[in-house]
């Protein structure tokens, strides 16, 4: 479902498998139990393994970035797929948070850039 | 319009019938052959008009059917009618509106009406309060040789 990885300044949140309304509730929860405990000051949802995801996970990202506001953290989506930067477009999501590309490549270097808006 | 082929079902309104529901109707577009772009597309406009279903139309109730008609129509057109007996819609206008939502405590994005018209060629909504909904899209699906079909 979610993995998370916390470190001093940043939370990690390994979405995996497709986001929709039935799925949205419980990675909401599970999400937001760890960022009120920790605070951090960012947040990063990779969407590296997730297959799918529709408006739903709009609505998941939008209520994260009003969480980070709240208390001044920002929020990083990294590795989503076309199908769902498409999603993210359409909605003006990716104006939200700061997207980026993280996957490892074949050189095996860690690669980081962030999308042309 | 000349059918070509064609899919009917029913279902009861759960969430968990959502993955079923766009991964069926993806089952049924991949004998056209259709480019991986057009079939996320239209994976995720199914997706949406289920959810509004389940999440708005028959909010409350676990009594609700949701009917999906698939057909496959010449030039590669894929139609989609999505029909719910639910609470209907009393401002379709307003509902369509982006980033409308009647269910913003839930973390709705009001999103479901534009992302289902970005992710097709045509949208239609029919509906009367008391009665249900009824939503209808067109695709027309470029195969993935690049070229659309005839």
């Amino acid at each position: 479902m979610v993995e998370l990885k916390a470190e001093p300044q940043k939370l990690t949140a390994y979405l995996s498998g497709e986001i929709d309304h039935h799925r949205a509730k419980e990675l909401r929860e599970q999400i937001d139990l760890a960022v009120r405990e920790q605070l951090p000051p960012v947040v990063v949802l990779d969407f590296r393994r997730v297959t799918f995801m529709d408006s739903s996970g709009i609505g998941l990202i939008m209520g994260r970035a009003r969480l980070m506001e709240e208390y001044g953290g920002v929020l990083e989506i990294h590795n989503p797929s076309p199908q769902i930067r498409k999603v993210l477009r359409i909605s003006g999501a990716d104006r939200l948070a700061v997207l980026r590309n993280t996957k490892q490549t074949g050189s095996g270097k860690e690669q980081e850039h962030e999308y042309a808006q | 319009m000349n059918t070509l082929n064609e899919l009917k079902c029913t279902f009861p309104a759960r969430s968990e019938n959502e993955s079923f529901a766009r991964t069926m109707v993806c089952a049924f577009a991949a004998q056209l052959d259709p480019t991986v772009e057009d079939l996320a597309d239209l994976r995720t406009a199914v997706s949406e008009a289920v959810t509004n279903s389940i999440v708005h139309a028959y909010r409350g109730r676990d009594d609700g059917v949701i009917a999906v008609t698939v057909r496959l129509l010449p030039n590669s057109v894929i139609y989609i009618r999505i029909a719910d007996k639910g609470c209907g819609i009393a401002d379709i206008e307003q509902a369509m509106t982006p980033l409308y939502s009647s269910a913003p405590a839930e973390e709705r994005a009001g999103l479901g009406f534009t992302v289902m018209q970005s992710f097709t060629d045509s949208l239609t909504v029919r509906s009367r309060v008391g009665s249900g909904t009824t939503v209808v899209m067109r695709k027309r699906m470029r195969h993935e040789a690049g070229q659309t079909g005839d």
